[in-house]
Formats: structure tokens, sequence, C-alpha cells
């Protein structure tokens, strides 16, 4: 369902929130800020561990490309070569 | 403005206990080390053996974290060793992030699109009060096993436990579409849940069926599950119930039901949930959105599970051991589940649990004494149509219908 704004779905969610996080911690490398920032915002990152280390550069541009053309993600062409770049180098197969 | 942190602890809000804090027991308790991480299968990508860790959803036992926003969690072996898969171990699946908490004193039901009667809402009391049905069932997402492609495909890495058998209670969804009267020319209904995307470009989580499927007497818009109210992370107040077809027909929260005389064309039918026409033996199709090259899944294919005894374990020669597990299909019925332990060159039938209907899991099992040495387990399930289990993967893009005989290795000493 859309419309629903998030400030009101937030209000809807029981507080039993944890107390950290418990996000994936990304390898260190050029990008990963980036990759944490744009990718983080839709999705966990536990998606590219998960999806780790099988995927060759080739479907590492297409999972970038999916994100953008599929799902909207406002992300800009160089953006995207550095989120790509850091996906096959760190979790590439 | 959305912020990351903001949706994190959104993501977070409904975890109580998190990961292995989870499931903290005594220091040197033997059983620490076997319960703070699942069995993981050893055909899973590298990654996900690293990253998927026990972790307690508010209402549910302890289930397989692969990722927490969107909620994706399967359920470990041992809770797939009955027939009906208890409410507080059915697995979670969810494609988008956004997830509201419903209040069902203001939940509504709304039809749209081209019925004769014009929009019709319902609450829960209307919806309650249509005539009640139950039908047990398997909810199987569709990309259950996709973790043990080889070679593996993108998409969640779902080992065995993306799926369970649960009593669902409904009102049928013929009985609540007739409320608002179906035109003549209707080719599929289009359900929309409560659950939305983070961002306004995402496609929203929308799915079809085909007329025939909606109005078949067993597809349900459900209320209950095991006698009790839908848990929230499977659908609180009410789900689209479809026994047979894969789970991504299932939809969660549902709020709202169009009915449309074109094929919907929306991302989740038209580009996502699609298998290689030709490929597996379909009965069930869906043809208001098949294409020359593919076709959407439908029904779920034959397929068994051996719950026990779990790959790797050791057991004792001489010993009187069962070898169990479930076996289920699309609804046409199991009618026998074999087992090899020479690598499929002989097979025995094993004997077949209680028959809880043709779309339920049907669990079976099988007595033997074991000599010393490695022992192998496979087990092939078959249906009341002849379908059986493939020897080989039959491999498809997005990881579908993963129903290859698996072998369980023991070590007998």
């Amino acid at each position: 369902m859309r419309g629903i704004a998030l400030s009101a779905m937030l209000a809807l969610i029981p507080a039993l929130a944890r107390a950290e996080e418990q996000e994936t911690r990304l390898k260190q490398a050029p990008g990963m800020d980036m990759v944490e920032a744009q990718c983080g915002a839709c999705h966990s990152l536990s998606y590219i561990v998960m999806n780790s280390p099988f995927l060759g550069p080739a479907q590492w541009d297409a999972e970038v490309a999916k994100m953008i053309k599929a799902f909207g993600a406002p992300i800009d062409p160089a953006d995207a070569k550095t989120i790509a770049d850091y996906l096959k180098q760190k979790y590439g197969g | 403005m959305i912020t990351r942190r903001g949706l994190l602890e959104a993501a977070a809000g409904a975890v109580a206990i998190g990961g292995s804090d989870a499931l903290a027991a005594p220091a040197g308790s033997v059983a620490l080390q076997e319960d703070t991480r699942p069995w993981l299968s050893p055909l899973l990508p590298e990654g996900t053996r690293a990253e998927a860790a026990f972790e307690t959803l508010t209402g549910k036992k302890p289930l397989i974290r692969l990722t927490d926003r969107p909620p994706n969690y399967e359920a470990p072996l041992n809770y797939l060793r009955t027939a009906i898969t208890p409410n507080d171990e059915f697995f979670v699946r969810y494609h988008l992030a956004g997830i509201p908490q419903v209040d069902a004193s203001t939940w509504k039901l709304s039809l749209s699109g081209e019925f004769a009667n014009g929009d019709v809402a319902i609450g829960l009391d209307a919806l309650r009060s249509l005539p009640a049905f139950e039908v047990t069932a398997v909810c199987q997402c569709a990309g259950n096993r996709r973790g043990l492609f080889q070679p593996h495909v993108p998409g969640v890495q779902w080992g065995d436990g993306a799926m369970g058998c649960a009593r669902w209670k409904g009102a049928r969804l013929k009985d609540v579409l007739d409320l608002a009267g179906l035109k003549k020319n209707v080719v599929e209904v289009v359900f929309d849940g409560a659950d939305g995307p983070i961002l306004d470009k995402t496609p929203d989580f929308l799915k079809s069926l085909p007329l025939w499927k909606a109005i078949e007497e067993t597809t349900l818009v459900a209320y209950e599950m095991n006698g009790e109210a839908l848990p929230h992370w499977n659908g609180f107040p009410a789900r689209i119930v479809v026994p047979g077809w894969t789970a991504t027909y299932w939809m969660k929260h549902v709020t709202t039901i169009t009915a449309v005389t074109k094929p919907f064309d929306g991302f989740w039918m038209k580009s996502a949930y699609r298998i290689p026409l030709g490929k597996f033996p379909l009965v069930a199709r869906f043809l208001s959105q098949e294409t020359d090259a593919n076709t959407p899944i439908t029904e779920i294919v034959v397929n068994s599970l051996i719950t026990s005894p779990v790959d790797g374990t050791r057991i004792k020669a001489g010993q009187r051991t069962m070898v169990s597990g479930i076996a289920w299909d699309g609804g046409y019925g199991i009618n026998r589940v074999e087992i090899s332990a020479d690598c499929g060159q002989s097979w025995t039938e094993a004997a077949l649990g209680e028959d809880l209907g043709k779309y339920a899991f049907r669990s079976w099992s099988h007595e033997f004494i074991p000599t010393r040495g490695k022992l192998s387990f496979a087990s092939r399930a078959t249906n009341r149509i002849g379908q059986t289990q493939t020897i080989e993967l039959v491999q498809n893009p997005a990881g579908y219908h993963n129903n290859v005989i698996r072998t369980v290795m023991l070590d007998v000493v």
C-alpha cells in the first residue's frame, strides 16, 4: 500500500527497539560509505553479504542497475559505478 | 526527509531480542554450540552461512534471520518435524521494508475496479460474518531452497525453511468478490497489502490471480491460522490463502482487491516470479500472464525433506533408528515417499503419516538398523498424478522450484 506517511508508520510499530542495531559490517574499502548510505536506505546490508561471494562483475553491475531501474533507487551514474566497483572488489565471486 | 537511522529503527522496532542473546545458555551447556548457531546447509553461499543467525521476532520463537529489513526469516529444520507448523515457528517473508502494524478495529478490505455494484469496503466483522471455511495448506515461498542452487543465483538465499503448513480459516474469496458482483469480463483480481516500499519509485508489492483460481472454493481471505488470529508477521488481520500455489500470491495484510479486465502489468507480475516455459511439469497455468518465453510461477512442485536425523549426525550401529520427514506438492496429494540408502539405486517405501488433506504436509518415517560406517539417505516423493522429484536441478534465473532429490549423510559408529 502506498501513501502511508513514514512517521505514521513508525508510530504504529511497537517501541521494542533493540538497544543497538545489528547492522551488517561491510568490508572496509573505498566506496563502503556510499554503499552503506545508498543501498542501506532501503534494505539491510545483509543482502550484500548473503549474495556473496558468487556474483561476478557483470552480475553485480546488473544488480546495481536493477536497484536503479526497477526499484527506483536515486543513484547517479558516477555513484553507481563506485558502488558496483566496491561490490565487485569486496564481494565478487 | 527519510533518514537511514529512522528506517533502521523502524525495521528493528518489532524485534525483541537480537542474535545469539535470545538463546544464551549457561556456560558449559552442551546445547550451547548447537543452539546458538542454526544448522545451515553446506550448499548455501559462504556469505549466507557467515551472516545467517537465530533471531527472535516479537511473538515468534527464534528463526533463522537472513535479512532484517525487510524481514526474511526461515524456520530451522527442527520446526518442520510436524505436519502442522505452529504459528510462532512459521517463517516470515517480506519484499518491502515499510510494514505497519495493522489495527483490526479500523482495518478495511476494499473491493474496487470492475465490480457491478461499484466499490465496496468491509471490516473484519463483516468478513467474519461470511460463511467460514477451513483448509490445511502448505505456504511455501517460491524461492525456498534458492540458496541451494548450484551455481548460485541472486536473491534471498533461502535454505529449506521458507515454508510451513497451517490450518487456515476464513471466508472464500469468491464470497467476498460476490459482495461487489464481478463483471463478466474480469480476467484477474489484483491484491494489495498494507506493507509498502520505502521510496515512492519502488514498485509496491501487488499480485494478481487468474479469475478461475481466485474463485476456486479453497481460495480464502483468511483471518485465522491454526485456530488463532494471524500473527502480525504472517499477515494480520487477513491474508489471501491460495492452497497449492506458491506463497507469492498469499498477500498479507490484504487491504485492496481490484478486479481488472486486462492482465495486470505491475512489476511483481510482469518481471518477477517468472519461470521459463516448458521446463517444469505445470498443470495449473496462468495464461493471461504468459509470454512466449516465460510464465508466472503457480503451483508448488512435489517435494520432500528429511527432517531427522540432520545431515552429519552420528548414530549408533545396531539400534533401531528412524529417518523421518515431510512431503508435499501443489495439491494433488502425496502418493508415496521412498527412501534410498544406496544413492538412488534401490528405493524402499516409507510409512506415510496422517493425511491432513491434499494441500498439507504429509509426514513419513522409515525405521532401520544401521551398520557401522558412512550411511546416506535420500528421500523421493511422488504425487497422485505421478509427478516426482528431479535428479538434477532444473536451472532457472530466479532460483525457483528446487525439488532435487537430496541426501543426508550419517556417521554410524
